[in-house]
């Protein structure tokens, strides 16, 4: 199918098969409010649309009609939904629709109804459509790896049609691109916790705790990971406190000379609220990062019990993260119980 | 530090109302419901709903609604729940909630209901916790709520919230501030925002401000405007607004605006338009900007519009 070819610019009323129509121009009210002049062939497209649906015209010249309108507004709605009307009544091929909405959709791949129309489709093709339906998605992530529909269609996907198989190595192979793909590591996260062919959450916390891990070392600054690992705890605050690999990797981030320590010390922050009792190398280096313990006796002013060292986690953190010192400054009045 | 060119957004409005011979207005003739909205709303937080023909623009309205009881985005088009709420909040904004068949327009809201408590934005079934916000705030502004299963509604979108303590489109979503908004708006309204963890959720908020000082809507996302009004209005829901730096996101927004020609964009230097212009306001509102009326987080009308609808007679 040649798209922008000359056949697509002739307008219905150079169209013989249009030649009994008579198109019906917009309707703003009396004394319209916000009067609008369009371009000549946008308005004479919308015309001869508004009069196929009025007269609810369900043919195939009212189709290639939506098709065009779509193409001056793929945004209109009520375009999208009498295209459904007549794609059910003259019984169309819906795999020749999914090609038409994937090629609508290269251009306009934040539009709510395109996603929509394909999850109509979709959901009428059922389970067979789950690959194509896969595929697509990949192909618009390819282009804009956080795309908020794509996302939600492809969750909608694997609920309603199935596919689970590959799905967490597609998301390990977008973080591999972009590890701070926070979509990806939600995506993760649906995965792990929803897929039916995976041993559910605490089965795969071993596996996913070292996933992260390597993920946080390597950028601790990554806001992501230092979530997902805190999900993969879920409602089992014991087991996070007693992992020997959580307080060890924090413990290496403040350690390791950079500077990107911020959520490494609010992560030991909550630790401690939910009871962690830290190891003396672990109050060394939060110590070590305070600017007011420089130059004096370490062990008079180390942080010698939990309060304290959560107080000078909230310090550090004031400045740290000046930005939210207000949230810092309450997290410290938390503390004082 | 710049300073809030309300006169020149003011004259931005009304031109975009106004304007001839647009493709642009052609293409978003579809929604002009919402930007009814948008303008409107804007100009009333400014302190110039005056400046505008209420009656024009309530006949419009009125010429909106079909027979199902919803709106559509304009003349000519179908019914959909996004336009419903946009023409409750203009009618509401003039004090001409009066015009309304109320029961018409919240039994078409009501029917937009499934059994697990979601909405529908139409007969076409998209469901999103957009759709449930929209359908709680526009009932409990015709003050028709109890036509809805509210527990269930509640419990949808609980079942929306993540392990980050802030909410998605549909349950497993990742979370994001447009969606978090609506989840805790409608939280709001019903009485139910026990079930945020508040602590949880005003870190993940306050954590949306970058180093411009303007905010995004996900981790790792551009800041954008509308994210002031968001982010923003979610913080103050939960009490946890003065998490983020203030004066920075003021500036931030400020920088936004077009001060030759009005309106904001969504960062600066970018292209301006109607959405971001009311976001950018409706979030100086929320930063108590001198010269802008305070509006309310959970319905997004002036305070003293919802104090009309609630608090009076």
């Amino acid at each position: 199918m040649n798209w922008e070819e000359d056949e697509e610019r002739l307008l219905p009323s150079q169209r013989p098969e249009w030649s009994d129509v008579s198109p019906l121009p917009q309707d703003d009210g009396p004394n319209p409010v916000v009067p609008i002049a369009y371009k000549p062939e946008f308005a004479e497209t919308m015309d001869y649309f508004r009069a196929v649906y009025r007269a609810d015209e369900r043919s195939p010249r009212a189709l290639q009609l939506t098709h065009q309108a779509i193409l001056l507004n793929p945004g209109n709605y009520t375009v999208w939904h009498f295209r459904r009307l007549i794609l059910e009544t003259l019984s169309k091929d819906l795999h020749q629709e999914l090609d038409y909405v994937s090629k609508i959709a290269e251009k306009n791949s934040k539009n709510y109804q395109i996603w929509h129309h394909r999850r109509w489709l979709a959901e009428k093709l059922g389970p067979d459509a789950a690959g194509r339906e896969l595929k697509f998605t990949e192909k618009i992530l390819s282009g804009d790896a956080k795309n908020y529909h794509a996302w939600s269609h492809r969750q909608w996907v694997l609920q309603s049609l199935g596919g689970w198989d590959d799905e967490l190595e597609y998301c390990h192979d977008l973080l591999e691109e972009d590890i701070f793909n926070n979509s990806a590591w939600n995506q993760r996260y649906f995965v792990i916790t929803k897929s039916p062919l995976l041993g559910g959450l605490q089965a795969m916390r071993e596996s996913e705790v070292k996933y992260t891990v390597a993920a946080i070392l390597a950028n601790p600054e990554n806001e992501s990971p230092w979530r997902y690992l805190r999900g993969l705890y879920k409602d089992d605050p014991k087991s996070w406190i007693h992992d020997p690999q959580v307080s060890t990797l924090c413990l290496k981030v403040l350690t390791s000379g950079g500077t990107n320590h911020v959520f490494a010390l609010s992560t030991v922050l909550d630790l401690l609220s939910h009871g962690l009792q830290p190891s003396r190398e672990l109050r060394e280096a939060v110590d070590t990062l305070n600017p007011a313990s420089s130059g004096l006796d370490s062990q008079e002013n180390s942080s010698s019990t939990n309060d304290s060292l959560g107080n000078t986690i909230c310090s550090v953190l004031e400045h740290a993260d000046a930005m939210r010192v207000n949230y810092w400054r309450w997290r410290k009045s938390q503390l004082i119980v | 530090m710049g300073e809030l060119a309300a006169d020149k957004h003011v004259k931005y409005i009304l031109a975009v109302e106004k304007r001839k011979d647009s493709f642009e207005s052609a293409v978003l003739e579809h929604l002009r419901m919402n930007g009814a909205y948008w303008g409107l709303t804007t100009l009333d937080l400014l302190g110039k709903r005056d400046v505008v023909d209420s009656n024009e623009i309530i006949e419009w309205i009125l010429k909106c609604q079909h027979e199902s009881g919803g709106f559509a985005g304009n003349i000519g088009h179908d019914p959909h729940i996004l336009y419903t709420l946009s023409a409750i909040q203009v009618l509401a904004l003039f004090d001409k909630l009066n015009v309304l068949d109320v029961d018409k327009v919240s039994t078409y809201i009501a029917g937009l209901q499934n059994e697990d408590g979601s909405f529908s934005g139409d007969i076409w079934g998209e469901v999103d916790t957009r759709f449930s916000y929209i359908a709680i705030c526009g009932l409990s502004i015709l003050k028709c709520l109890d036509k809805i299963n509210v527990e269930r509604a509640v419990n949808y979108i609980i079942s929306c919230r993540n392990v980050d303590g802030g909410f998605g489109c549909t349950p497993g979503g990742e979370s994001h501030a447009g969606q978090i908004f609506c989840c805790v708006a409608a939280l709001a309204i019903t009485g139910a925002l026990h079930y945020v963890d508040k602590d949880l959720l005003g870190w993940w908020l306050c954590e949306r401000q970058v180093k411009s000082g303007g905010l995004n809507g996900r981790p790792e996302k551009l800041p954008d405007v509308c994210y002031s009004w968001w982010v923003l209005s979610s913080l103050t829901m939960i009490d946890r607004v003065h998490w983020i730096s203030k004066e920075k996101l003021i500036k931030f927004i400020l920088n936004c605006q077009d001060t030759e020609n009005g309106g904001i964009s969504d960062r600066p230097d970018d292209a301006v338009d109607i959405f971001h212009t009311y976001f950018g306001v409706a979030g100086l509102s929320l930063l108590e900007y001198p010269g802008v009326k305070p509006i309310d987080p959970a319905y997004a009308l002036p305070v003293d519009v919802i104090d009309r609808i609630f608090f009076s007679k």
